[in-house]
């Protein structure tokens, strides 16, 4: 589902971001990626997006190398993938129906099914009643609810969730967490990067723990076990 | 590409139009400048073109032939001439012709001084065919062909007009294309500007489609017909002005310059914006087209 040979990753600025990374994620787990920042978590999402090229090493992703897909099979490769940011990334200036349909409009979903999933998916994430309304009348966890369906509305066989719970209070961060849950259950995969301890701990799911660029630990029911 | 795509692309781009007034209001203004000026620039160039090729058009070479020619020689000349490409109208007068006309514009007054002629035309060699040429550039080649014909005495033309009337054209139009490929190419730098500010704001949003898997088109498409549309807009304004001002400089200049206007005419409104309009609207979407697609280029790279 998820492999990763010896890759690496350096900006022209710094340090490497990830130093020889070696990873297996099968179909349907659920896995935490941890770490404080600057550890390579989110360049990790970058890479698995193919928003990043790795320096060296090799990426496969739902059975394709990713360092031979070619620029325009890109959107395909991304649509097998749904993705979930900490700051939600909705679009303002449409409201909950329209970034939620607005995903199956990008693959030329017909219309007539888009009216029959956008509503399925609000009804999945508990916005049912809300679908008129625009980002900014709701609250944090509703945007990230949002999110999380959009990002599921197309069937991904994947679900890459960074920081999703960043901005949420404890409470919306566990009702995200279950739906996450949920979502895993049927079958999709679920890579969480994170730094909630509490969350992580009390989800007992594998736990891979990245410091610096590299994987000081992967557990397959971990805990957050590093201390900065 | 499904029809349903490019609905909801067309849908977006009046959307985003509408989104963003004020710049779409101020790539509005700017295409409206450009276009204002190409078009003034074109309705002055066309009318000066108008004017030299009205010129050009009532010069003419004369042939004279030799005292012993024959009519029927006279003749196959004409039809030789009148067969060739580059003539476009031949005129025949012959010397009693020419001495009739003669009399009537010098002794209207006093026809018996030109009784004294009647039996011995003093135009009696005058017989000559007056040739108009469809291009006056052509008239050094067809005058050296005129000198190798039998028969032909005397080739009467005035190279000098024919020159200045040739280059006057030549470097109009040579000045008039540079001046509009100018002002193309400020435009689309201009719309690529105002583009910019309005892809900076949405630059999230770009990212944000490109993330969830939107190909390069699909994210183009919107910000291309949006580009499109206020090009389009921004060369209406222009040509509605342009046709008013033109209507009334030419009915001001006949009203006010009698004695100018009685030498020079102007292309007829219809005429002329059979052009401009056509060309102000490709050029609007022209700089539309192109100035969204290449401001939008680099932000796809996501």
């Amino acid at each position: 589902m998820i492999v990763l040979e010896d890759v690496s990753k350096s900006y022209s600025t710094g340090s490497p971001a990830i130093k020889n990374i070696s990873l297996k994620i099968e179909e349907g787990e659920f896995v935490f990626i941890v770490g404080n920042s600057g550890s390579g978590k989110s360049t990790l999402i970058k890479l698995l997006l193919k928003e990043l090229e790795p320096t060296s090493g090799k990426i496969f992703v739902n059975g394709k190398d990713l360092n031979t897909i070619k620029r325009k099979k890109i959107p395909e490769h991304r649509r097998g993938i749904g993705v979930v940011f900490q700051d939600f990334r909705l679009l303002k200036d449409r409201n909950v129906y329209d970034n939620i349909a607005f995903a199956q409009r990008v693959i030329e979903t017909p219309v007539k099914d888009i009216k029959k999933r956008v509503p399925a998916m609000l009804a999945l994430v508990g916005l049912a009643e809300k679908y008129r309304s625009f980002p900014k009348e709701l609250s944090g966890g509703e945007q990230q609810r949002v999110a999380l369906a959009r990002a599921l509305v197309n069937k991904p066989t994947i679900l890459l969730a960074d920081e999703p719970t960043g901005n949420l209070d404890p409470k919306n961060s566990w009702e995200i967490m279950k739906l996450l849950e949920e979502i895993n259950k049927g079958g999709t995969t679920v890579v969480v990067v994170t730094h909630n301890r509490e969350i992580v701990d009390a989800m007992n799911k594998r736990v891979i723990t990245m410091h610096k660029g590299v994987i000081l630990s992967d557990e397959k029911k971990g805990e957050y076990s590093y201390e900065s | 590409m499904k029809v349903s795509t490019l609905a909801y692309s067309c849908g977006q781009g009046i959307k985003n139009i509408k989104r963003n007034k004020l710049f779409s209001l101020a790539s509005v203004g700017t295409i409206t400048a450009c276009i204002f000026l190409i078009g003034l620039f074109y309705i002055i160039i066309a009318n000066f073109q108008y004017l030299v090729k009205e010129a050009e058009d009532s010069v003419c070479i004369t042939v004279f032939f030799d005292d012993d020619i024959t009519e029927k020689r006279i003749q196959e000349i004409g039809e030789q001439l009148g067969n060739r490409e580059e003539v476009s109208e031949i005129k025949y007068t012959s010397a009693d012709e020419a001495w009739a006309d003669y009399k009537e514009r010098y002794f209207a007054e006093e026809p018996d001084l030109a009784e004294g002629f009647r039996d011995d035309n003093p135009l009696a060699g005058s017989s000559n065919y007056e040739i108009y040429l469809k291009d006056l550039k052509m008239q050094d080649a067809f005058v050296t062909y005129l000198k190798t014909i039998s028969g032909i005495r005397k080739v009467n033309y005035s190279e000098n007009t024919a020159n200045t009337l040739t280059d006057f054209a030549k470097v109009v139009g040579y000045v008039s294309i540079s001046i509009i490929v100018i002002l193309f190419a400020v435009g689309i730098f201009l719309i690529s500007n105002t583009v910019m500010i309005g892809i900076t704001v949405r630059k999230e949003e770009i990212r944000i489609m490109k993330l969830i898997g939107a190909t390069d088109i699909f994210v183009r498409l919107p910000f291309v017909i949006e580009g499109v549309i206020i090009g389009l807009i921004g060369a209406i304004l222009p040509i509605i002005a342009l046709v008013l001002i033109y209507q009334k400089v030419i009915v001001y200049l006949m009203t006010q310059f009698q004695s100018f206007t009685s030498i020079v005419t102007f292309i007829s409104v219809r005429q002329i914006f059979s052009v401009v309009i056509p060309m102000a609207l490709l050029i609007g979407a022209g700089i539309g087209l192109i100035g969204s697609k290449i401001t939008i280029r680099k932000h796809l790279k996501v």
